[in-house]
């Protein structure tokens, strides 16, 4: 790497001194050409189905736009309807803003919880281990196995277990009910949520050096409080920025679980959350313009949160 | 004493370990571990339940009498549909396939300059790559289907394949890892006189087989997860998860032929992830996000 980038800076000022930087820019360009052909396919795909289509999103939302009319300007027309006169949206939002606050940094914590302890056991059952608590979320849409136990009838396992305890005399409608329907999608999103980052994080502990613990015991770290503080965490800094990452993208998308639990539309929005909206608006009554701003409003609120969170894990074990 | 307990426990020995902590910590897990694998087991159980123990009240977790009768039902149930099982599996199998073969190979050619070079570009592309992580799909559902439109592709199998190809958290995974290969194993090459294809082709692609396999855990259950979305219409084109899916809806009456659909959709996937752990975790090492 450093012979390449030597030699494309070095080339050009052999020439002649006064070479501008745009015949410098094209040498770059043309000794770069088989990286562009590699990535070509690849980018090509990205940008039309990744970049370009936010970039719509981002300019439709200030549009009307049914499918079938040409799109009409309206500025911000769409934002100060989802703000002022949209109460589901606020629901929706409130809901939104819950998973992210729950779901977001419990899971962050209980990945690395997890992982952290994982880390002591010895490694076959650091094997088994890591399947179990990994298995959830990618066994696909088992999720449905949830939709059993929380049945509205006395077959539903919960419902069956709290008869016999006697706590209950009938069957609750655990996911017809605005009083239970959230937190057991919470719960169920929660199940589902020691992803990538659980694995990255279990890996980034297997990677910390071993000499660092045994400086810093010589250092005077007394118990694996401080080691995990001082030694442990700020090694597992790139890991934990990637986590985060992960972790906010995923709590601020919650709709399938949503709608294969709680149904859709839930009782009375009670599990309404900003994705469902955007599909209620884009895929049933198709104002793109509208629904646009919400996915945008929703961009907005992963990229914030997670230039928030980054700013945060800098400061780890300082 | 604890020695031996530690032992039982499959504790190695570590500096600044008390033992009540250790304890505790291990209850925690437990207990948790429970709660993620009990679902999973009761998944298991379910499958295997003959239809007078699924309705029985109370409900049972175990099993009493296993039986195969549910998978026996399921063939019989889909043999008789319009459209046969072997389309929805061959169907599934041609998105899986062909998006997480494709994935790999796209995402390691993309990944071989950005993690080996810097050029004009270089630097602002994979920002992009690295803000696009930060949103999820549903954000760009509604362009896409417009893309799609334009382009002709829905209602065909392109219009799952194409974009599950460019999947940014494969590229993200698979630049890091590739940063470790020595660059002297490049500069080696390039003095035998191969060219960046050649060197990508066979020096760096046999040297990241452990990412390949990360990358097809990533995308593999998620393409035999999926039911065809928004794109895909005809009966003769959709996957077996939107099949099974279709019988699960049934409710009571199929609720045996449901509980073992649940078993084979979440078999394959954790088999998957069962053979290939230990090179994921090889990746994974690598995945973190320098500042």
């Amino acid at each position: 790497m450093q012979a390449k980038t030597s030699k494309t800076a070095a080339a050009p000022v052999m020439h002649t001194r006064e070479v501008g930087w745009w015949s410098l820019l094209k040498r770059n360009l043309y000794l770069s050409r088989h990286y562009y052909v590699l990535m070509a396919p690849f980018m090509l795909i990205f940008f039309m189905f990744t970049v370009i289509p936010v970039g719509i999103s981002l300019g439709l939302s200030f549009f009307h736009f049914n499918m079938l009319e040409l799109p009409r300007f309206v500025g911000w027309q769409n934002y100060s309807r989802l703000f002022l006169n949209d109460d589901v949206f606020l629901i929706a939002l409130k809901n939104t803003l819950l998973f992210a606050v729950i779901t977001g940094p419990v899971s962050y914590i209980a990945c690395f919880l997890f992982a952290w302890i994982i880390n002591e056991l010895s490694p076959k059952v650091r094997a088994v281990m890591t399947l179990v608590f990994y298995a959830p979320s990618i066994s696909g849409n088992v999720f449905f196995i949830w939709l059993i136990i929380f049945s509205g009838d006395s077959y539903g396992y919960m419902n069956g277990f709290l008869m016999r305890l006697g706590v209950i005399l009938e069957p609750i409608q655990w996911l017809a009910n605005e009083k239970y329907v959230l937190g057991i999608v919470i719960l169920v999103q929660l199940w589902l949520s020691l992803g990538t980052s659980f694995l990255a994080f279990i890996a980034g502990l297997q990677t910390i050096d071993r000499s660092l613990v045994e400086a810093g015991t010589v250092d005077g770290i007394k118990n694996r409080w401080q080691e995990l503080w001082y030694i442990t965490l700020p090694s597992m800094r790139p890991q934990l920025m990637f986590g985060a990452v992960m972790q906010i993208t995923a709590s601020f998308a919650v709709a399938e679980i949503s709608i294969a639990l709680a149904g859709f539309p839930s009782v009375n929005y009670a599990a309404h959350t900003v994705v469902t909206h955007l599909m209620d608006f884009g895929t049933i009554r198709f104002e793109m313009g509208y629904a646009s701003a919400i996915a945008t409003v929703l961009f907005a609120l992963m990229l914030g949160t997670n230039v928030f969170t980054q700013k945060m894990l800098r400061k780890i074990g300082e | 004493m604890t020695s031996k307990v530690r032992a039982m426990f499959g504790m190695p020995k570590r500096l600044n370990r008390s033992f009540t902590v250790s304890f505790m910590l291990f209850a925690l897990l437990a207990v948790f571990g429970s709660f993620m694998v009990l679902p999973l087991i009761y998944a298991v159980n379910n499958a295997f339940k003959p239809l007078d123990e699924l309705f029985i009240f109370p409900p049972r977790f175990w099993v009493n009498n296993p039986t195969t009768e549910n998978f026996a039902d399921l063939i019989n149930l889909m043999g008789n549909s319009w459209v046969p099982l072997s389309r929805y599996i061959a169907n599934t199998l041609l998105i899986t396939l062909v998006g997480t073969a494709g994935h790999i190979l796209l995402a390691s050619a993309a990944a071989y300059p950005l993690a080996k070079y810097r050029f004009p570009g270089s630097k602002i592309l994979f920002t992009i790559v690295i803000l696009s992580l930060m949103f999820s799909p549903h954000v760009t559902a509604i362009p896409n289907y417009m893309v799609m439109s334009w382009l002709g592709w829905i209602n065909t199998h392109a219009s799952i394949i194409v974009p599950s190809l460019a999947f940014s958290l494969g590229l993200f995974l698979m630049k890091q890892f590739m940063e470790q290969i020595p660059d002297a194993l490049l500069e080696a090459a390039k003095i035998d006189g191969a060219n960046e294809y050649r060197i990508f082709w066979s020096i760096v692609m046999p040297n990241v087989k452990p990412a390949w396999l990360t990358l097809m855990i990533l995308q593999f259950p998620a393409l035999w997860g999926t039911d065809g979305g928004s794109f895909i219409y005809s009966e003769n084109l959709k996957t077996l998860h939107y099949a099974l899916s279709q019988i699960v809806q049934g409710g009571i009456a199929r609720a045996g032929v449901g509980a073992a659909v649940a078993l084979l959709l979440m078999i394959v996937p954790i088999t998957l992830f069962v053979i290939s752990q230990s090179s994921v975790m090889q990746t994974m090492a690598t995945s973190g996000m320098k500042e």
